[in-house]
């Protein structure tokens, strides 16, 4: 079973509106690259020069943040679903 | 609607590239992600917006609406803002500072808290673009306010919260006939889902999809306060921090009076203040960082526990082009300084009051805010909503059957024992 990559509004253009992407990438690091063949243009949307996720976007895998994961080799099982999240302000 | 030029805005900009979009309803760049912000046609409100222009005006936050994002006259919550800017000289000689005011969004109307002044403009704009519902994610405060406002203007609202959230924030939402939908999880976990909510349902999420216009309402708070002290900014002003947006917009309040001649260009410190028990921002703050660690909450101020900030790489920017310093502060130090400020200054704040007292405390007796200078503390939510955090730390009445003798006893008896 493959894993889940849901995808925000503002980079839906990019996955021809696609919502939900399946991939088979074994780390969160992988899984941008494997992006970016598939949807040309995508991780520099994510990542900045240096290869690290911006600072306004948010990686969950399965809801957990993955700053309190390990970042960008997090590891991913099947079934696991990432979702990519901009910042939100305060409430 | 055109899309240009609506009222004095004239687009939304990326905060990080400044690429310009519409004056939709839509706040993240598509570029970077970077939060979008409504540019202004400066130089016309310059010409329209003058000291006697808002003298002129009824005292509500709308006296300065040329400064605030609605194409037309708001029709939701006129009558928001220009709440009191006390003079707290009982609390300065207790911290230690020369002067020392209160600006008390304890009694913002309709709901007790700074965040009217954000969901007024939040639904003005709402109403402007053609919304019937709207929505948000809060940890109480927010939520308090949508549901009232959205109530008065006839719109349909759902408001999103964490479950553990105090009684009174509650139902202080549910009186008003709203949806509130409980999420399972801190407010990081509720405001996730929101942003996937916001992006299937064709809802106003004032904090998400609204975010460009809502969080400038903040800004009006800067304005009352530069008007209020007599056409000057403070020295040093020290705001809570959740995810550290309403520090940055009281800055940029600050900035923009400069800039349009209202105000002398003075030195205006903003300095912040967060729970210990959530403190993402000051942590970074006080080790020199220029990005922060999100943290997984754990405090009584239950409306600044956001461990995931937004805005607290802007808010760290602020506090290094300004010289400021932020600090935080535990439970008990909350609840002390709520005492402090209600037992001095007769204002019952809720736990972020306490927070921002109890840092100002700490900044006076560090020097970081010398003695001999001028402050003003922001109490932005009220103290009737958090009754939780202060429960059992506030003593507890006497009780005596209705006699004079058992009265005069009783006086005589403590009298003894504080003798």
């Amino acid at each position: 079973m493959p894993k889940k990559v849901r995808i925000p509004t503002p980079l839906r253009k990019l996955t021809h509106n696609e919502e939900l992407i399946e991939i088979n990438a074994a780390t969160i690091g992988e899984a941008i690259v494997e992006l970016q063949t598939r949807f040309p243009g995508i991780q520099e949307r994510l990542v900045d020069e240096k290869g690290e996720v911006r600072r306004f976007v948010n990686v969950y895998v399965n809801e957990e943040d993955i700053r309190f994961l390990q970042n960008r080799d997090t590891p991913l099982k099947d079934g696991d679903e990432i979702s990519i999240i901009p910042a939100i302000a305060g409430g | 609607m055109s899309e240009k030029h609506q009222g004095f805005m004239k687009a939304l900009k990326c905060r990080e590239c400044g690429r310009e979009y519409p004056l939709a309803a839509t706040h993240v760049c598509e570029f970077d992600f970077g939060p979008l912000e409504v540019a202004y046609d400066y130089e016309r409100i310059k010409k329209s917006l003058t000291r006697a222009a808002i003298e002129s005006r009824p005292k509500t936050m709308w006296r300065y609406r040329e400064l605030l994002p609605v194409a037309q006259e708001p029709t939701v919550g006129q009558q928001v803002g220009f709440t009191p800017l006390i003079k707290a000289d009982r609390l300065a000689k207790k911290l230690g500072i020369r002067e020392l005011w209160v600006k008390n969004d304890a009694v913002n109307y309709p709901t007790l808290s700074f965040k009217d002044r954000v969901v007024s403009v939040a639904l003005s704009r709402a109403k402007e673009l053609g919304f019937k519902t709207v929505a948000c994610a809060s940890t109480g405060n927010l939520a308090n306010s949508v549901a009232a406002q959205a109530a008065s203007a006839g719109l349909k609202s759902f408001v999103f919260i964490p479950s553990d959230l105090e009684q009174g924030k509650i139902l202080n939402s549910l009186i008003y006939g709203a949806n509130v939908i409980c999420i399972k999880g801190h407010y990081d976990e509720v405001n996730r889902l929101c942003a996937e909510i916001a992006g299937k349902f064709g809802w106003a999420f004032v904090n998400v999809n609204m975010r460009p216009y809502y969080a400038e309402g903040s800004k009006s708070l800067a304005y009352e306060i530069a008007e209020q002290l007599g056409w000057r900014l403070p020295q040093h002003t020290i705001v809570p921090m959740a995810s550290g947006s309403l520090l940055t917009k009281i800055h940029k309040g600050y900035q923009e009076f400069v800039k349009l001649g209202l105000v002398p260009d003075t030195e205006a410190r903003l300095h912040g203040a967060q729970a210990t028990g959530c403190s993402p921002i000051s942590t970074a703050q006080k080790a020199g960082l220029d990005f922060f660690k999100p943290v997984k909450p754990d405090t009584i101020a239950k409306s600044l526990a956001i461990g995931t900030p937004a805005d607290g790489f802007y808010a760290l920017k602020v506090m290094r082009e300004t010289s400021a310093a932020a600090d935080d502060v535990s439970d008990d130090e909350i609840r002390d300084a709520i005492r402090l400020l209600a037992e001095t200054e007769g204002i019952f704040a809720e736990t972020a009051g306490g927070v921002t007292v109890g840092v100002a405390k700490k900044l006076i007796a560090s020097g970081k805010i010398p003695r001999d200078s001028s402050a003003v503390i922001c109490v932005t939510g009220n103290g009737l909503k958090t009754l939780d955090a202060v429960q059992g730390h506030c003593g507890k009445p006497r009780e005596i059957k209705p006699s004079l003798r058992e009265f005069e006893a009783l006086l005589t008896q403590e009298e003894k024992a504080n003798a």
